[in-house]
């Protein structure tokens, strides 16, 4: 699950993180009060959005000018923003963030990941703040210092000085940043992140002189199999940033993923999920979804998925293939019977299915003597048969 | 020859009297799995559907039982809980199937386990299967086939439910013999990975060759590529999943995820083939790639 910059911001300040003063607002009526509230001065303006590419969408604004500003602030909210990562439809700007723009003598980058071959968090550190920090990894690795976080211990004071003496910190400013890592360490392992990052934590500039340290922009992604135990995380779930189509599978128990492509995949696990997905590739078609129903799927959920798939207006033929091990091949069966008459396939069905309860699953299926569907021999008939088929 | 378990594997199930426990462990028993009782912290006295004892601890079970396996269908807020009960109580395999577990738990979990010198499988696995003898998850029996002492035996390791499923049955198509297949599970952090396991398949004598499949996220492949060009003389297939996942979604597993350009499909198989290993194209091709890796074919 991700956050937005501005619940960021709030989690690093009740972590006591030095953070600089900041006011969200949700609609343009309250741009005036908002810098009032922050004392003038220039200011930067960042619309509230978790997709990527704003800056060069034009929603993220540097101005002292309070008109300027507003103007802005009226146009982020009355045009959706497109990006790259976005699509050509856009979304649509619910909240936008001002805060006063800091003038910056240093940039550092300071983030806390689980490192899955060690199989503990790590904390990693690089003077090179403010770029991905992918790539800094990619151009110069020995930039980035890392201490690995014992699983029972926690963080340890040697390590914050550690990581302070890597970024050259001393004094006041070790201290300072000591405070902003120790707060991010701090929600990492309390409220259950898979991603933290502060990029940049700055040291800023006044008349000239290295001032102090301070977090400017933090990215949290939280572990989904944790919200449960945080109540106030769950909280900052935005739905308007989700996809419709991927909330409602949630919803049904249902693991799917929209993509790009043309056949629709009904599949029972993860991974031969994105086998299939792989071998219609593989056989010159294109994938439209990633779907997992499961193991202890029923009928009405195969139906729901059915259901999804040919929401998708792209899809022009779907593959069914499933390997009944706790699912069973009669069950997908009955759905798929119960889909063509609630729904009708419009579109070509190829259906590979092995495992528990076949043999009664093929008979249902051919007693149903459904016209669009197509039954396919093994895993390399049906990838052949569904691209032919679209 | 098996690896981890056999039939002589006792098992415990924690979570027996709950209803994927409950169904799971008959199917167990019908494959002809010890499964000697369970453990339901509050159910201590009582008996199961099945007619097995149920404890209220682990060591209350071991006692009684004779126990030497944990099998665990606990719900996810419990789950790493119950398998360092398990590891504590001097439990030496420990498979833990439940999906959902929080990562923060497992990386507790993980660490405790070991330090207690048990063996942990999964989470989010179907578990481990001895053909023939022991089945201990909730994979179908009937798709494997038990080294028979006359045709060839693989041993395989799987971060993939059904796609093991898929290539076991591929294999038995081709008449060629399971030692024990281990399904080590879709999440970032967890038990025993292939380093461990490709270390047990290749001193296993009845193991002709070992089939290892992967999907995207994390680095474990690229680290087992290299584990095989240095340490293992035994054939190795291999499969990888999510050659067409977009980075930065989570594909189904919460293991399965490129991110920051790392865990892609094509670095694996790269590494893979770089270490000498057969990786099949197609998950349709994963039986014939091992009968040509076995001279079969």
């Amino acid at each position: 699950m991700n956050v937005h910059e501005y619940q960021a911001r709030q989690l690093l300040l009740q972590a006591g993180a030095p953070v600089p003063k900041f006011e969200v607002i949700d609609s343009a009526d309250g741009v005036k009060q908002a810098i009032k509230a922050i004392g003038g001065g220039k200011l930067v303006v960042k619309a509230q959005v978790h997709a990527g590419g704003r800056g060069k969408a034009g929603y993220v604004i540097l101005s002292d000018n309070a008109d300027e500003i507003e103007k802005n602030v009226k146009r982020m909210f009355a045009e959706p923003m497109v990006s790259y990562q976005t699509g050509p439809a856009g979304v649509k700007v619910q909240k936008v963030l001002l805060a006063p723009a800091v003038d910056i003598d240093k940039e550092y980058y300071v983030g806390m990941v689980i490192d899955r071959a060690k199989g503990c968090p790590v904390i990693m550190v690089s003077k090179e703040g403010g770029v991905e920090i992918e790539e800094v990894n990619a151009r110069n690795p020995e930039a980035i210092i890392k201490e690995w976080i014992h699983p029972h211990l926690g963080v340890q004071p040697y390590q914050m000085r550690r990581l302070c003496d890597a970024l050259g910190l001393t004094g006041d400013h070790a201290k300072q940043a000591t405070k902003v890592i120790g707060a991010l360490a701090k929600i990492f392992l309390e409220k259950d992140c898979s991603l933290a990052e502060i990029n940049p934590m700055v040291l800023t500039k006044a008349n000239g002189h290295p001032a102090e340290i301070q977090a400017i922009d933090a990215k949290f992604n939280f572990d989904d199999n944790a919200t449960f135990r945080h109540p106030d995380v769950t909280a900052m779930f935005d739905a308007a940033e989700e996809n419709p189509a991927e909330m409602r599978a949630k919803e049904h128990n249902l693991s799917y993923i929209a993509l790009d492509g043309n056949i629709g995949c009904l599949v029972n696990g993860a991974g031969l999920a994105m086998a299939t997905m792989d071998i219609i590739k593989l056989h010159g078609g294109s994938p439209a979804n990633f779907l997992d129903v499961g193991g202890s799927v029923t009928k009405d959920g195969a139906v729901e998925a059915f259901k999804i798939i040919l929401s998708d207006e792209k899809v022009k033929g779907v593959l069914v293939n499933i390997f009944g091990g706790i699912a069973k091949c009669d069950v997908i069966a009955d759905a798929l019977i119960h889909a063509a008459k609630e729904i009708g396939f419009k579109v070509p069905v190829v259906v590979r299915l092995e495992g528990t309860n076949v043999e009664k699953a093929r008979a249902m299926l051919k007693e149903a003597n459904l016209s669009a569907l197509t039954a396919a021999d093994d895993l390399t008939d049906a990838a052949k048969k569904v691209c032919a088929a679209v | 020859m098996s690896i981890l378990v056999d039939k002589n594997t006792r098992v415990i199930t924690h979570g027996l009297t709950g209803k994927a426990g409950a169904f799971h462990s008959a199917q167990c028993l019908e494959y002809g799995t010890k499964v000697v009782g369970g453990v339901v912290p509050g159910k201590g006295g009582q008996k199961s559907e099945h007619g097995l004892p149920v404890f209220d601890t682990v060591a209350a079970a071991i006692n009684e039982t004779g126990a030497n396996c944990s099998l665990i269908f606990v719900p996810p807020p419990f789950a790493a809980d119950s398998a360092m009960e398990a590891a504590a109580a001097g439990i030496k395999v420990i498979v833990l199937i439940t999906e959902g577990v929080p990562t923060l738990d497992m990386v507790k979990a993980t660490k405790f386990i070991k330090d207690c010198g048990a063996k942990l499988i999964g989470p989010n696995c179907p578990g481990v299967i001895t053909p023939g003898e022991a089945k201990i998850g909730i994979m179908p029996g009937y798709i494997h086939k038990p080294v028979d002492g006359k045709g060839k035996a693989v041993g395989i390791i799987s971060r993939s439910g059904t796609l093991t499923y898929e290539a076991v049955w591929q294999c038995t198509q081709r008449n060629i013999s399971q030692t024990t297949c281990v399904g080590i599970g879709g999440d970032p952090v967890k038990g025993l990975n292939y380093i461990e396991l490709l270390t047990m398949f290749e001193a296993d004598p009845a193991t002709d060759a070992i089939i290892m499949i992967g999907e995207i996220g994390g680095t474990d492949e690229e680290n087992a590529a290299a584990f095989i060009k240095a340490n293992v003389k035994k054939p190795v297939i291999s499969f990888i999943a999510g050659r067409t996942a977009p980075p930065g979604k989570r594909m189904g597993h919460a293991g399965a995820i490129i991110s920051g350009g790392q865990g892609t499909a094509d670095s694996k198989i790269a590494a893979l083939n770089a270490a000498g290993i057969h990786v099949a194209e197609s998950p349709a091709d994963i039986g014939a790639a091992t009968a040509r890796a076995l001279g079969l074919a």
